[in-house]
């Protein structure tokens, strides 16, 4: 729709709508993931895993005649915990032990690892395994943690407030001139991740190479390569990891998980190929892992809605131990960071506090964070417009920053770099207003709106305060001119559904006019791939598409220098248009320059030789500055008044992330997203009893939303480049997932208006719908009794 | 989750099977479709020192009407019934209950034998078949006997049927083209078990009158005889009076369960009375 390209796309480079490479082996089952990998001798792991909260270990005894089968935190104290590193003042931190020593703090928790010929046999032999166990009080709620008598989770730090922020700016000025004021208490539960793949690992000692092995389902290989050699004490160079096909990732991979390290022990220890695969019982009780925070949140503004000022404390239960790298910290952080939303508000103040429970580690899911922080900003803006009697969506208007005021510094001191946040908003509007709901029997209709900016591509600069032992705004890609012209591309992040191995080609088409089915990108290896941080925060487009083209920039420049040589030339007289190397006076293919470095060295002068066709290039964006993508959304359901059944009827999504390298896999992105979302918003939770049991362990009890569950979800886009990053393009990997929670409970809201009713947090199961509409009907009862 | 070794038996007739249900000595079960048992394995909540599949008894796949009742095999698959194999006698009835069971994968395997002897509370058939007025045809080492559907049913994943004996096959009555009926199922979503179910039959020609609900709060199906008595008398039937008669059958049910169950059961009753 918008115009904003000053470059007309091309069939096969940027902006072109190829069809993913990947798709022939994905959709035809020949993917191979971790679970087709086959080795000699491979033996399967199976884990005791802590059927308590909280325990002290008095001993684990190891069943008869399997002494050597079992092992447990005493046969690994060669083991070295690792550490999440943070420079916030006070933050207290304890990593995730690889496996359970005196104490157990959540459900799921290691204590033994059995290894047998099979995952059955292990099981048996896990089933005669004797951990005895010291119950310990527990705390399964942030309510709980934080009460004055509380147990501890870890007893040393003498509560169980691991982290605390606190930011203010403008504030007492907002709440001075404002006339309106509005108080809400929001929760989004804690959910599991659930990618199609599990997680998984096989590790075995490669004694050719002197290497240990690890074929990991990780969205960051050379991230867990640092992890295993800190653990094992073994030098880089003696581990490889690579990630083979991964069946979808959202945060979960990005992590070092204690799975990791103990496989990668044991095929030390063992000499023999070890494997263990998770199950869906273990994912969705040790993996339950995403999500839980709790906003009390004020909004100030004046009698039109415009807000002044937002003031809030910000809950995360962050469960009993900090991931690595990104600490337990990260979700809080972010989630304050971009609280304020795409408005411009210049009042703000905010108090974070992650609490320790009994609970699996808080991790970062897909767009880590700012699904609550929108969650909370995005139902808060909905209530203003309701306690000033207006539309919600001319409230949004009211508040969102201009296009003039882009590059514009957010109150959080954040730089929302580009776009029309209004028309974006619109349009959105207009295409829900396209068409009319279907009315169901026994129900009552509802229209959201939810927004949000979101800061892909995160930059060294933002996350150097965290004092995160990761790097997260640069990267660097390996071109390799073969000698028939092809191309292959090596790139150390990892492409596990973002269709890289498409994008990337498609850029190094851009720059250099090569066909794409004359490249190969090569991604999940640290064998093969210079140093990267991974695939996560919507940055792979932006960093490694930005290093795959630097690393073109630079190969054509070789290429100019054979051509300009072969036709008697300089080098800045050669221009590549469309793949071919024209001279003034004539051409050369890029099969002919190739082949001339490789098949005629004597042709060429040693300085061209000597620099060869092979190269590594690296990227950042101009200044460390990190691009900011964002969207409208808008959800339109069909309430049951009387079941509290809520129906999405329809979907509309209308994002920016500037040029879209690849508009079919933006829109895979953004459609995949927001069915994640609509899972948030309506389906998924783990519940915790308060003895710290999960109570959803089975997709029998954990509702992940299916087709049916899904409407035709309606797409549009803009295309405002980015002024910092190659092509001006933003990262779009993770916005689908941030604005649904927000949209389908004001839409939600909007239906239970009539009645009086208001829904604060999701999933918005039946049950709590129902619990909203009886607490109006309280309400309203007591109200009408008082009037007697 | 992978299940404890099992040995695996597949009998060609149901002597066989019996035979070998006789040797289990209470440790063998029965395989039909196996879409609640192997999960259940797999997760080491259930152990079978011995699986008889029943796959091979052509005789528990048959559809077959004698006397005005119709005799389904108990491995007659839900995806049989969703795709109506057999004729439909229930006005839609079965084709309807069948097609919102779980998904297709699921009903491709799942049977209907397998979901009764399940006993899961939340479970469709059970409902289905009780409202219907179906009798349980049950072969044992003592020879064969018949229960009806509200002495089948125990409780919570528990059925009538005795150490050594098995389903074989379900009898229901015909419905008249003049009868009415109301299936009405409250799931969090397309797939899952019901969080309240409400079946309502009226057929004025056999006079049959049945109101039954069922759940896991319910601790299964059950009828609800005063709720019968006044659709037969033709008496309107008052939400209160729904709510009366859930409370005396379950009174620990919190508020949102009384409203979900008292809403299925109002809508199913009013459908079927209108």
């Amino acid at each position: 729709m918008s115009q904003a390209n000053d470059r007309p796309a091309t069939a096969t480079g940027v902006g072109a709508a190829l069809p993913r490479r990947e798709d022939a082996r994905f959709l035809h089952g020949r993917g191979r993931y971790i679970a087709d990998l086959e080795l000699p001798r491979m033996l399967d792991v199976a884990f005791l895993r802590s059927p308590l909260a909280h325990a002290a270990i008095r001993g684990v005894e190891k069943p008869e005649g399997a002494q050597d089968r079992v092992f447990t935190a005493a046969d690994m104290a060669g083991l070295v915990a690792i550490r999440p590193t943070t420079n916030v003042p006070g933050h207290r931190i304890v990593g995730t032990p690889p496996i359970a020593d005196e104490r157990v703090r959540f459900v799921g928790e290691i204590i033994a690892a059995c290894v047998a010929d099979s995952r059955a046999a292990a099981e048996d032999l896990v089933e005669l395994v004797m951990a005895d166990l010291d119950e310990l009080p527990v705390v399964a709620s942030v309510d709980a943690a934080l009460s004055p008598d509380a147990p501890l989770v870890h007893e040393s730090w003498g509560s169980n407030l691991s982290m605390e922020t606190r930011f203010e700016s403008g504030i007492e000025e907002a709440i001075a001139a404002a006339s309106v004021r509005v108080t809400r208490t929001l929760d989004m539960a804690r959910q599991a991740m659930v990618p199609l793949e599990g997680k998984g690992v096989v590790a075995h000692w490669d004694a050719v190479v002197g290497q240990l092995v690890v074929y990991s389902s990780t969205q960051s290989p050379h991230l867990i390569r640092n992890g295993l050699c800190h653990c094992l004490g073994l030098q880089q160079r003696q581990v490889r990891v690579v990630a083979p096909d991964v069946g979808g990732g959202f945060g979960y991979k990005a992590i070092l998980h204690p799975e990791e390290i103990i496989v990668a022990w044991l095929a030390l220890r063992l000499k023999r190929p070890v494997r263990w695969l998770e199950d869906r019982f273990e994912h969705l009780t040790a993996g339950a892992s995403a999500r839980e925070h709790r906003y009390e949140v004020t909004a100030h503004a004046d009698a039109h809605g415009r807000i002044l000022g937002i003031d809030a404390v910000l809950t995360t239960d962050a469960g009993a131990y900090s991931i690595w790298p990104h600490t337990n910290g990260f979700d809080a952080v972010q989630a304050s960071g971009i609280l304020t939303g795409p408005y411009d508000i210049r009042g703000y103040r905010v108090h974070t506090r992650t609490v320790a429970t009994n609970k699996p580690p808080l991790s970062p899911y897909r767009a880590v964070a700012r699904p609550g922080a929108c969650f909370a900003i995005e139902t808060i803006v909905d209530a203003v417009a309701r306690a000033v009697g207006r539309d919600p969506a001319d409230v949004r208007l009211d508040n969102l920053v201009g296009p003039a005021a882009m590059p514009y510094k957010a109150v959080t001191g954040k730089e929302y770099d580009s776009g029309d946040y209004p028309a974006c908003l619109r349009r959105a509007r207009e295409m829900m207003q396209e068409v009319e709901a279907d009315p169901l029997p026994d129900t009552v209709i509802g229209t959201g709106y939810a927004m949000y900016t979101e800061h892909t591509a995160v930059s060294t600069a933002t996350i150097a305060p965290l004092g995160v032992q990761m790097m997260p705004g640069f990267e660097h890609a390996g071109m390799l001119m073969q000698p028939d012209g092809s191309l292959e591309i090596r790139v150390g992040v990892q492409s596990h559904g973002q269709g890289m191995e498409t994008t990337l080609a498609q850029i190094a088409t851009e720059v250099l006019g090569i066909d794409p089915e004359r490249v190969t990108v090569r991604h999940g290896d640290t064998a093969l791939s210079p140093y990267s941080t991974g695939t996560y925060a919507s940055r792979a487009i932006v960093m490694t598409g930005g290093a795959v083209a630097a690393a073109a920039d630079a190969l054509a420049e070789r290429l100019k220098r054979v051509a300009g040589h072969m036709m008697q030339c300089g080098a800045a007289e050669v221009r590549l248009v469309g793949g071919e190397l024209r001279g003034p006076t004539g051409s050369l293919s890029l099969e002919e320059a190739a082949h001339i470095w490789h098949f005629r060295p004597f042709d060429l002068p040693e300085a061209i030789l000597r620099d060869g066709l092979e190269l590594t290039a690296g990227y950042r964006p101009d200044g460390d500055r990190a691009p900011f993508a964002y969207a409208a959304h808008a959800a339109r359901v069909a309430v049951d008044l009387e079941l509290g059944v809520v129906t999405l009827l329809d979907y509309v999504a209308v994002d920016d992330c500037g040029t879209r390298v690849n508009p079919t896999i933006v829109d895979g992105q953004v459609l995949g997203g927001v069915a994640q979302g609509i899972g948030t918003g309506l389906f998924e939770e783990v519940p915790f009893d308060d003895q710290g049991q999960p109570l959803a362990t089975t997709f029998g009890d954990y509702s992940v939303p299916a087709a049916s569950e899904i409407p035709m979800i309606r797409l549009d886009h803009r295309e405002t480049r980015s002024p910092y990053t190659r092509f001006g393009v933003k990262g779009v990997g993770e916005g689908g997932a941030i604005a649904p929670p927000a949209a389908v409970v004001n839409a939600i809201n909007d239906a239970l208006a009539g009645i009086g009713a208001e829904l604060c947090a999701v999933p918005a199961t039946p049950r709590r719908v129902l619990e909203a509409i009886f607490a109006a009907r309280d309400r309203h009862g007591a109200a009408q009794e008082d009037a007697r | 989750m992978k299940a404890p070794a099992f040995t695996f038996l597949r009998p060609a007739s149901l002597d066989e099977a019996l035979a070998a249900l006789a040797a289990g000595e209470g440790e063998a079960r029965i395989l039909a479709g196996g879409q609640s048992l192997l999960p259940m394995l797999n997760l080491r909540m259930a152990a079978a020192e011995t699986l008889i599949d029943i796959g091979g008894l052509t005789e528990l796949g048959e559809i077959a009407e004698a006397d005005g009742r119709v005799r389904i095999g108990a491995r007659v698959t839900h995806a049989a019934l969703e795709d109506g194999v057999g004729g439909d006698r229930w006005n839609g009835m079965l084709v309807f209950v069948a097609r919102d069971i779980a998904y297709r994968a699921v009903r491709n395997r799942g049977t209907i034998g397998g979901s009764l002897c399940h006993a899961d509370p939340a479970a469709d058939w059970p409902v289905a078949m009780m409202a219907l007025g179906a009798t349980m045809q049950i072969a044992g080492p003592d020879g064969r006997r018949e229960l009806d559907s509200e002495a089948f049913s125990l409780d919570v994943f528990s059925c009538a049927l005795e150490e050594g004996e098995m389903l074989t096959a379900v009898s229901l009555p015909r419905l008249s083209p003049a009868a009415r009926w109301s299936y009405r199922k409250m799931r969090k979503k397309a797939g899952a078990f019901g969080e309240a179910i409400a079946a309502v039959v009226h057929d004025p020609e056999s006079g049959l009158v049945r109101v039954v609900a069922g759940s896991s709060p319910l601790g299964g199906p059950a009828r609800h005889a005063d709720l019968e008595a006044s659709i037969a008398a033709g008496a309107p039937v008052e939400d209160a009076a729904i709510r009366r008669s859930l409370a005396a059958r379950e009174p620990d049910l919190d508020r949102y369960e009384m409203q979900i169950h008292a809403t299925c059961l109002r809508r199913a009753i009013t459908e079927v009375m209108r």
